[in-house]
Protein backbone atom coordinates (compact mmCIF):
# COMPACT_ATOMS: atom_id res chain seq x y z
CA UNK A 1 0.00 0.00 0.00
CA UNK A 2 2.63 2.69 -1.65
CA UNK A 3 -0.46 5.42 -1.21
CA UNK A 4 -0.17 4.79 3.33
CA UNK A 5 1.92 8.59 4.76
CA UNK A 6 4.76 7.72 6.92
CA UNK A 7 2.60 9.70 9.62
CA UNK A 8 -0.46 7.36 9.06
CA UNK A 9 1.70 4.69 9.67
CA UNK A 10 2.81 5.82 12.83
CA UNK A 11 -0.44 7.32 14.52
CA UNK A 12 -2.33 3.89 13.37
CA UNK A 13 0.04 1.96 15.57
CA UNK A 14 0.34 4.10 18.32
CA UNK A 15 -3.23 4.97 18.67
CA UNK A 16 -6.18 2.90 16.43
CA UNK A 17 -4.89 -0.12 16.15
CA UNK A 18 -2.25 0.14 18.95
CA UNK A 19 -0.90 -3.50 19.57
CA UNK A 20 -1.85 -4.37 22.99
CA UNK A 21 -4.94 -2.44 23.16
CA UNK A 22 -6.67 -3.28 19.79
CA UNK A 23 -4.85 -6.31 18.49
CA UNK A 24 -4.48 -8.36 21.36
CA UNK A 25 -0.31 -8.63 20.82
CA UNK A 26 1.89 -8.56 23.98
CA UNK A 27 -0.58 -9.00 26.59
CA UNK A 28 1.99 -11.59 28.87
CA UNK A 29 4.41 -8.21 29.54
CA UNK A 30 1.59 -6.06 29.33
CA UNK A 31 -0.49 -7.99 32.76
CA UNK A 32 3.22 -9.30 34.12
CA UNK A 33 5.68 -6.30 34.21
CA UNK A 34 2.99 -3.37 34.65
CA UNK A 35 2.73 -3.39 38.48
CA UNK A 36 5.27 -0.20 38.89
CA UNK A 37 6.47 2.43 36.55
CA UNK A 38 9.67 1.80 37.10
CA UNK A 39 9.76 -1.26 35.64
CA UNK A 40 7.36 -0.33 33.23
CA UNK A 41 9.09 2.48 31.37
CA UNK A 42 12.06 0.31 30.74
CA UNK A 43 10.38 -2.74 29.62
CA UNK A 44 8.25 -0.93 27.11
CA UNK A 45 11.57 0.91 25.83
CA UNK A 46 13.19 -3.06 25.40
CA UNK A 47 10.44 -3.81 23.00
CA UNK A 48 10.66 -1.47 21.26
CA UNK A 49 14.45 -1.73 20.72
CA UNK A 50 13.96 -5.28 20.24
CA UNK A 51 10.68 -4.38 17.57
CA UNK A 52 13.15 -1.91 15.75
CA UNK A 53 16.12 -4.53 15.18
CA UNK A 54 13.73 -7.22 14.33
CA UNK A 55 11.96 -5.41 12.17
CA UNK A 56 15.00 -3.95 10.04
CA UNK A 57 16.26 -7.94 10.34
CA UNK A 58 12.34 -9.22 8.86
CA UNK A 59 12.86 -6.95 5.89
CA UNK A 60 16.07 -7.80 4.77
CA UNK A 61 15.32 -11.72 5.58
CA UNK A 62 12.21 -11.68 3.80
CA UNK A 63 13.76 -9.89 0.60
CA UNK A 64 16.11 -12.69 0.73
CA UNK A 65 13.49 -15.85 1.23
CA UNK A 66 11.28 -14.05 -1.48
CA UNK A 67 14.70 -14.00 -3.94
CA UNK A 68 15.01 -17.62 -3.55
CA UNK A 69 11.05 -18.76 -3.36
CA UNK A 70 11.70 -20.27 0.10
CA UNK A 71 8.51 -18.15 2.03
CA UNK A 72 7.71 -21.13 3.53
CA UNK A 73 10.69 -20.87 6.15
CA UNK A 74 9.67 -17.01 6.76
CA UNK A 75 8.33 -18.06 10.03
CA UNK A 76 11.60 -20.17 11.33
CA UNK A 77 13.96 -17.41 10.39
CA UNK A 78 12.17 -14.74 11.92
CA UNK A 79 11.83 -16.27 15.09
CA UNK A 80 15.71 -16.66 15.49
CA UNK A 81 15.99 -13.45 14.55
CA UNK A 82 14.14 -12.49 17.32
CA UNK A 83 15.55 -14.42 19.28
CA UNK A 84 19.48 -13.34 18.86
CA UNK A 85 17.80 -9.68 18.47
CA UNK A 86 16.64 -10.31 22.32
CA UNK A 87 19.89 -12.10 23.36
CA UNK A 88 21.67 -8.97 22.32
CA UNK A 89 19.77 -6.85 24.15
CA UNK A 90 20.12 -9.14 27.70
CA UNK A 91 23.83 -8.78 27.22
CA UNK A 92 23.76 -4.97 26.85
CA UNK A 93 21.19 -4.28 29.60
CA UNK A 94 23.21 -6.59 32.20
CA UNK A 95 26.45 -5.08 31.33
CA UNK A 96 25.29 -1.62 31.40
CA UNK A 97 22.65 -1.65 33.73
CA UNK A 98 22.68 -4.34 36.32
CA UNK A 99 19.91 -3.17 38.61
CA UNK A 100 17.19 -2.80 35.87
CA UNK A 101 18.24 -6.10 33.63
CA UNK A 102 17.36 -7.89 37.87
CA UNK A 103 14.18 -5.95 38.36
CA UNK A 104 12.69 -6.88 34.62
CA UNK A 105 13.95 -10.66 35.44
CA UNK A 106 12.52 -13.40 33.51
CA UNK A 107 10.27 -11.37 31.50
CA UNK A 108 13.40 -10.20 29.64
CA UNK A 109 14.39 -13.31 27.70
CA UNK A 110 10.47 -13.77 27.49
CA UNK A 111 10.51 -10.73 25.39
CA UNK A 112 11.54 -13.48 22.60
CA UNK A 113 7.98 -14.95 22.80
CA UNK A 114 6.38 -11.50 23.15
CA UNK A 115 3.80 -12.09 20.07
CA UNK A 116 3.67 -8.26 19.83
CA UNK A 117 7.47 -8.63 18.18
CA UNK A 118 7.20 -11.96 16.02
CA UNK A 119 3.50 -9.94 14.91
CA UNK A 120 5.16 -6.45 13.79
CA UNK A 121 7.70 -8.84 11.68
CA UNK A 122 4.37 -10.70 9.86
CA UNK A 123 2.22 -7.39 9.36
CA UNK A 124 4.49 -5.49 7.40
CA UNK A 125 5.42 -8.39 5.55
CA UNK A 126 1.69 -8.95 4.91
CA UNK A 127 1.34 -5.23 4.62
CA UNK A 128 4.31 -5.29 1.79
CA UNK A 129 5.68 -2.20 3.92
CA UNK A 130 9.02 -0.59 2.07
CA UNK A 131 11.91 -0.10 4.37
CA UNK A 132 11.22 3.22 5.75
CA UNK A 133 8.01 2.03 5.86
CA UNK A 134 8.33 -0.61 8.22
CA UNK A 135 11.02 0.88 10.56
CA UNK A 136 7.87 3.63 11.11
CA UNK A 137 5.75 0.94 12.20
CA UNK A 138 8.21 -0.68 13.99
CA UNK A 139 8.32 2.82 16.22
CA UNK A 140 5.39 3.47 16.13
CA UNK A 141 4.07 0.01 17.25
CA UNK A 142 6.92 0.15 20.26
CA UNK A 143 5.47 3.52 21.27
CA UNK A 144 1.97 2.51 21.22
CA UNK A 145 3.05 -0.61 23.91
CA UNK A 146 5.01 1.35 26.01
CA UNK A 147 2.34 4.27 26.05
CA UNK A 148 -0.13 0.94 27.10
CA UNK A 149 2.26 -0.29 29.38
CA UNK A 150 2.86 2.73 31.26
CA UNK A 151 -1.11 3.47 31.30
CA UNK A 152 -1.60 0.51 33.23
CA UNK A 153 1.07 0.97 35.68
CA UNK A 154 0.07 4.01 36.53
CA UNK A 155 -3.78 2.78 37.07
CA UNK A 156 -2.15 0.02 39.13
CA UNK A 157 -0.05 1.76 41.20
CA UNK A 158 -3.11 3.81 42.16
CA UNK A 159 -5.09 1.14 42.55
CA UNK A 160 -3.02 -0.51 44.71
CA UNK A 161 -3.55 2.16 47.42
CA UNK A 162 -7.19 1.57 47.91
CA UNK A 163 -9.42 -1.04 48.97
CA UNK A 164 -11.34 -3.63 46.66
CA UNK A 165 -13.10 -6.97 47.81
CA UNK A 166 -10.81 -9.95 48.07
CA UNK A 167 -11.90 -11.58 44.89
CA UNK A 168 -10.90 -9.14 42.74
CA UNK A 169 -7.54 -8.59 43.59
CA UNK A 170 -4.83 -10.29 41.15
CA UNK A 171 -5.16 -10.77 37.39
CA UNK A 172 -9.21 -10.30 37.12
CA UNK A 173 -8.92 -6.54 38.21
CA UNK A 174 -6.15 -5.75 35.82
CA UNK A 175 -7.87 -7.63 33.03
CA UNK A 176 -11.05 -5.13 34.02
CA UNK A 177 -8.86 -2.16 33.56
CA UNK A 178 -7.02 -3.56 30.04
CA UNK A 179 -11.01 -3.73 29.01
CA UNK A 180 -11.74 -0.19 29.95
CA UNK A 181 -8.69 1.27 28.00
CA UNK A 182 -9.09 -1.01 25.73
CA UNK A 183 -13.03 0.71 24.90
CA UNK A 184 -11.44 4.28 25.69
CA UNK A 185 -9.01 3.74 22.84
CA UNK A 186 -11.66 2.56 20.58
CA UNK A 187 -12.11 6.24 20.69
CA UNK A 188 -9.25 6.79 17.93
CA UNK A 189 -10.49 4.49 15.33
CA UNK A 190 -11.58 6.95 13.51
CA UNK A 191 -8.26 8.19 12.78
CA UNK A 192 -7.50 5.13 11.03
CA UNK A 193 -8.00 1.67 9.02
CA UNK B 1 25.22 -51.33 32.32
CA UNK B 2 23.61 -52.72 35.78
CA UNK B 3 23.41 -49.60 37.15
CA UNK B 4 21.52 -47.71 34.12
CA UNK B 5 19.30 -51.07 34.16
CA UNK B 6 18.57 -49.59 38.27
CA UNK B 7 18.20 -46.16 37.01
CA UNK B 8 15.33 -46.81 34.62
CA UNK B 9 14.01 -49.09 36.95
CA UNK B 10 13.56 -46.42 39.64
CA UNK B 11 12.75 -43.78 36.80
CA UNK B 12 9.47 -46.26 35.76
CA UNK B 13 8.47 -45.90 39.26
CA UNK B 14 7.24 -42.48 38.89
CA UNK B 15 6.73 -42.96 34.92
CA UNK B 16 3.14 -44.41 35.19
CA UNK B 17 0.52 -42.37 33.56
CA UNK B 18 -2.10 -41.21 35.86
CA UNK B 19 -5.45 -39.09 35.51
CA UNK B 20 -3.48 -36.91 37.35
CA UNK B 21 -1.15 -36.59 34.02
CA UNK B 22 -4.15 -35.33 32.04
CA UNK B 23 -6.26 -33.68 34.63
CA UNK B 24 -3.15 -31.30 35.06
CA UNK B 25 -3.51 -29.10 32.08
CA UNK B 26 -7.45 -29.66 31.90
CA UNK B 27 -8.60 -28.05 34.89
CA UNK B 28 -5.89 -28.15 38.12
CA UNK B 29 -3.42 -25.94 36.23
CA UNK B 30 -5.25 -24.54 33.47
CA UNK B 31 -3.05 -22.72 31.36
CA UNK B 32 -5.76 -19.61 31.22
CA UNK B 33 -7.71 -19.48 34.13
CA UNK B 34 -4.73 -20.69 36.65
CA UNK B 35 -1.68 -19.85 34.87
CA UNK B 36 -2.63 -16.67 32.67
CA UNK B 37 -0.32 -18.10 30.07
CA UNK B 38 -1.10 -17.83 26.24
CA UNK B 39 -3.48 -14.18 26.71
CA UNK B 40 -2.83 -12.89 23.22
CA UNK B 41 -5.10 -16.04 21.10
CA UNK B 42 -7.63 -16.11 24.16
CA UNK B 43 -8.41 -12.61 23.66
CA UNK B 44 -8.01 -12.21 20.06
CA UNK B 45 -9.73 -15.23 18.37
CA UNK B 46 -12.62 -15.97 20.46
CA UNK B 47 -14.80 -13.44 19.19
CA UNK B 48 -16.77 -16.63 17.68
CA UNK B 49 -17.51 -19.97 19.11
CA UNK B 50 -15.94 -21.55 16.14
CA UNK B 51 -12.59 -19.23 15.25
CA UNK B 52 -11.88 -20.60 19.56
CA UNK B 53 -12.56 -24.10 18.57
CA UNK B 54 -10.18 -23.90 15.74
CA UNK B 55 -7.53 -21.63 17.34
CA UNK B 56 -7.98 -24.45 20.06
CA UNK B 57 -7.41 -27.65 18.08
CA UNK B 58 -4.39 -26.08 15.81
CA UNK B 59 -2.94 -25.20 19.68
CA UNK B 60 -3.76 -28.48 20.64
CA UNK B 61 -2.09 -29.68 17.43
CA UNK B 62 1.21 -27.96 17.89
CA UNK B 63 1.66 -28.94 21.56
CA UNK B 64 1.28 -32.67 21.07
CA UNK B 65 3.59 -33.46 17.83
CA UNK B 66 5.87 -31.05 19.37
CA UNK B 67 5.67 -32.47 22.76
CA UNK B 68 6.23 -36.37 21.18
CA UNK B 69 9.52 -34.86 19.10
CA UNK B 70 10.63 -32.99 22.16
CA UNK B 71 10.17 -35.90 24.68
CA UNK B 72 12.14 -38.13 22.11
CA UNK B 73 15.16 -35.86 21.70
CA UNK B 74 15.50 -35.12 24.86
CA UNK B 75 18.63 -36.99 25.12
CA UNK B 76 20.16 -35.39 21.93
CA UNK B 77 19.34 -31.73 22.37
CA UNK B 78 22.18 -30.27 24.01
CA UNK B 79 21.46 -28.08 27.06
CA UNK B 80 22.66 -24.72 25.71
CA UNK B 81 20.83 -24.73 22.46
CA UNK B 82 17.33 -26.39 23.99
CA UNK B 83 15.00 -23.18 24.01
CA UNK B 84 16.48 -22.31 20.25
CA UNK B 85 15.90 -26.23 18.90
CA UNK B 86 12.30 -26.10 20.74
CA UNK B 87 11.35 -23.18 19.17
CA UNK B 88 12.83 -24.25 15.82
CA UNK B 89 10.70 -27.66 16.67
CA UNK B 90 7.97 -25.35 17.22
CA UNK B 91 7.46 -23.44 14.49
CA UNK B 92 7.94 -26.29 11.41
CA UNK B 93 4.70 -27.75 13.11
CA UNK B 94 3.25 -24.36 13.31
CA UNK B 95 3.99 -24.07 9.83
CA UNK B 96 2.73 -27.31 8.55
CA UNK B 97 -0.39 -26.37 10.76
CA UNK B 98 -0.71 -23.04 9.00
CA UNK B 99 -0.65 -24.00 5.54
CA UNK B 100 -3.18 -27.29 6.09
CA UNK B 101 -5.94 -24.18 7.76
CA UNK B 102 -5.22 -22.56 4.61
CA UNK B 103 -5.82 -25.58 2.56
CA UNK B 104 -9.29 -26.65 4.35
CA UNK B 105 -11.14 -23.49 4.83
CA UNK B 106 -10.04 -20.26 3.17
CA UNK B 107 -12.38 -18.18 5.44
CA UNK B 108 -11.23 -19.91 8.75
CA UNK B 109 -7.65 -18.69 8.28
CA UNK B 110 -8.97 -15.20 7.10
CA UNK B 111 -10.67 -14.97 10.31
CA UNK B 112 -7.62 -16.24 12.61
CA UNK B 113 -5.09 -13.92 10.37
CA UNK B 114 -2.09 -13.91 11.78
CA UNK B 115 -2.85 -15.89 15.41
CA UNK B 116 -1.93 -19.26 13.79
CA UNK B 117 1.54 -18.22 12.68
CA UNK B 118 1.34 -16.62 16.22
CA UNK B 119 1.44 -20.13 18.40
CA UNK B 120 5.23 -19.79 17.66
CA UNK B 121 5.14 -17.39 20.41
CA UNK B 122 2.37 -18.93 23.14
CA UNK B 123 4.14 -19.37 25.91
CA UNK B 124 2.24 -22.25 26.66
CA UNK B 125 3.99 -24.50 24.45
CA UNK B 126 7.48 -23.61 25.05
CA UNK B 127 6.20 -23.80 28.81
CA UNK B 128 5.50 -27.53 28.50
CA UNK B 129 8.51 -28.52 26.08
CA UNK B 130 11.02 -26.83 29.13
CA UNK B 131 9.20 -28.34 32.04
CA UNK B 132 7.79 -31.43 30.76
CA UNK B 133 8.23 -32.93 27.34
CA UNK B 134 12.02 -33.06 28.03
CA UNK B 135 11.66 -34.31 31.23
CA UNK B 136 9.32 -37.47 30.05
CA UNK B 137 8.55 -40.29 28.52
CA UNK B 138 6.95 -39.48 24.71
CA UNK B 139 3.50 -41.01 25.72
CA UNK B 140 3.58 -39.53 29.39
CA UNK B 141 4.55 -35.93 27.50
CA UNK B 142 1.81 -36.37 25.21
CA UNK B 143 -0.63 -37.59 27.36
CA UNK B 144 -0.17 -34.29 29.47
CA UNK B 145 -0.04 -32.48 26.13
CA UNK B 146 -3.38 -33.65 25.29
CA UNK B 147 -4.75 -32.43 28.66
CA UNK B 148 -3.00 -29.13 28.47
CA UNK B 149 -4.51 -28.65 24.66
CA UNK B 150 -7.67 -29.45 25.56
CA UNK B 151 -8.13 -27.28 28.95
CA UNK B 152 -6.52 -24.62 26.52
CA UNK B 153 -9.72 -25.27 24.09
CA UNK B 154 -11.84 -25.53 26.72
CA UNK B 155 -11.01 -22.36 28.26
CA UNK B 156 -11.12 -20.44 24.67
CA UNK B 157 -14.23 -22.23 24.25
CA UNK B 158 -15.63 -20.72 27.26
CA UNK B 159 -14.86 -17.22 25.96
CA UNK B 160 -15.96 -18.14 22.56
CA UNK B 161 -19.29 -19.07 23.51
CA UNK B 162 -19.84 -15.63 25.76
CA UNK B 163 -18.73 -13.26 23.43
CA UNK B 164 -20.46 -14.89 20.31
CA UNK B 165 -24.07 -15.11 22.24
CA UNK B 166 -23.87 -11.57 24.06
CA UNK B 167 -22.18 -9.89 20.94
CA UNK B 168 -24.08 -11.33 17.94
CA UNK B 169 -26.77 -13.27 19.38
CA UNK B 170 -25.68 -16.60 17.90
CA UNK B 171 -23.87 -19.69 18.52
CA UNK B 172 -21.58 -21.43 15.90
CA UNK B 173 -23.08 -19.18 13.70
CA UNK B 174 -26.34 -20.18 14.26
CA UNK B 175 -29.36 -17.52 15.39
CA UNK B 176 -30.85 -17.77 18.73
CA UNK B 177 -32.64 -14.92 19.68
CA UNK B 178 -34.08 -14.36 16.38
CA UNK B 179 -34.69 -11.32 14.61
CA UNK B 180 -35.51 -8.32 17.35
CA UNK B 181 -32.39 -9.26 19.72
CA UNK B 182 -30.23 -6.18 19.97
CA UNK B 183 -26.62 -7.22 19.51
CA UNK B 184 -24.40 -6.33 22.29
CA UNK B 185 -21.94 -5.37 19.98
CA UNK B 186 -18.65 -4.35 22.51
CA UNK B 187 -18.33 -7.97 23.14
CA UNK B 188 -17.37 -9.34 20.02
CA UNK B 189 -14.57 -5.85 20.18
CA UNK B 190 -11.54 -6.03 21.59
CA UNK B 191 -12.80 -4.55 24.79
CA UNK B 192 -15.26 -7.39 25.11
CA UNK B 193 -12.47 -10.05 25.28
CA UNK B 194 -10.49 -8.42 28.48
CA UNK B 195 -14.05 -7.72 29.96
CA UNK B 196 -15.22 -11.52 29.27
CA UNK B 197 -12.17 -13.24 30.98
CA UNK B 198 -12.00 -10.68 33.92
CA UNK B 199 -15.64 -12.11 34.48
CA UNK B 200 -14.86 -15.54 34.40
CA UNK B 201 -11.33 -15.25 36.67
CA UNK B 202 -13.78 -13.37 39.30
CA UNK B 203 -16.32 -16.13 38.85
CA UNK B 204 -13.83 -19.24 39.28
CA UNK B 205 -11.78 -17.20 42.19
CA UNK B 206 -15.23 -16.29 43.85
CA UNK B 207 -15.48 -20.53 43.92
CA UNK B 208 -12.39 -20.90 45.28
CA UNK B 209 -12.80 -19.25 47.89
CA UNK B 210 -15.90 -20.21 48.98
CA UNK B 211 -14.26 -23.72 48.67
CA UNK B 212 -11.48 -22.77 50.93
CA UNK B 213 -14.14 -20.94 53.27
CA UNK B 214 -16.06 -24.33 53.64
CA UNK B 215 -13.10 -26.74 54.14
CA UNK B 216 -11.55 -24.66 56.62
CA UNK B 217 -14.85 -24.03 58.74
CA UNK B 218 -14.95 -27.11 60.80
CA UNK B 219 -11.14 -27.21 61.31
CA UNK B 220 -10.47 -23.75 62.75
CA UNK B 221 -13.42 -21.84 64.15
CA UNK B 222 -12.58 -17.67 63.03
Amino acid sequence: MPEETLSFIFLNAVLANNFVLALFLGLCPFLGVSGKLDTALPMGLATMFVMLVSSVCAYLINLLLVSFEIEFLRLIAYIAVIASAVQLVEMALKKFSPGLFRSLGIFLPLITTNCAILGLALFQTFKEYDFLQSLVYALGAGAGFTLAILLMAGLREKLDLSTMPTITQGAAVSLMLGGLLSLSFMGFAGLGG
Amino acid sequence: MRNEDELTMTKRENDTITWETFNEGLWRENPVFVMLLGMCPVLAVTNSAINALAMGLATTFVLLASGALISLLRRSIPKQVRIATYIVIIATFVTIVDYTIQAISLDLYNALGAFIQLIVVNCIILGRAEAYASRNRPLKAMTNALGMGMGFTFALLCLGVVREILGAGSLFGFDLFGPRFQPWVVMVLPPGGFLVLGAWLLLFEWIRQRKARTALKPATET
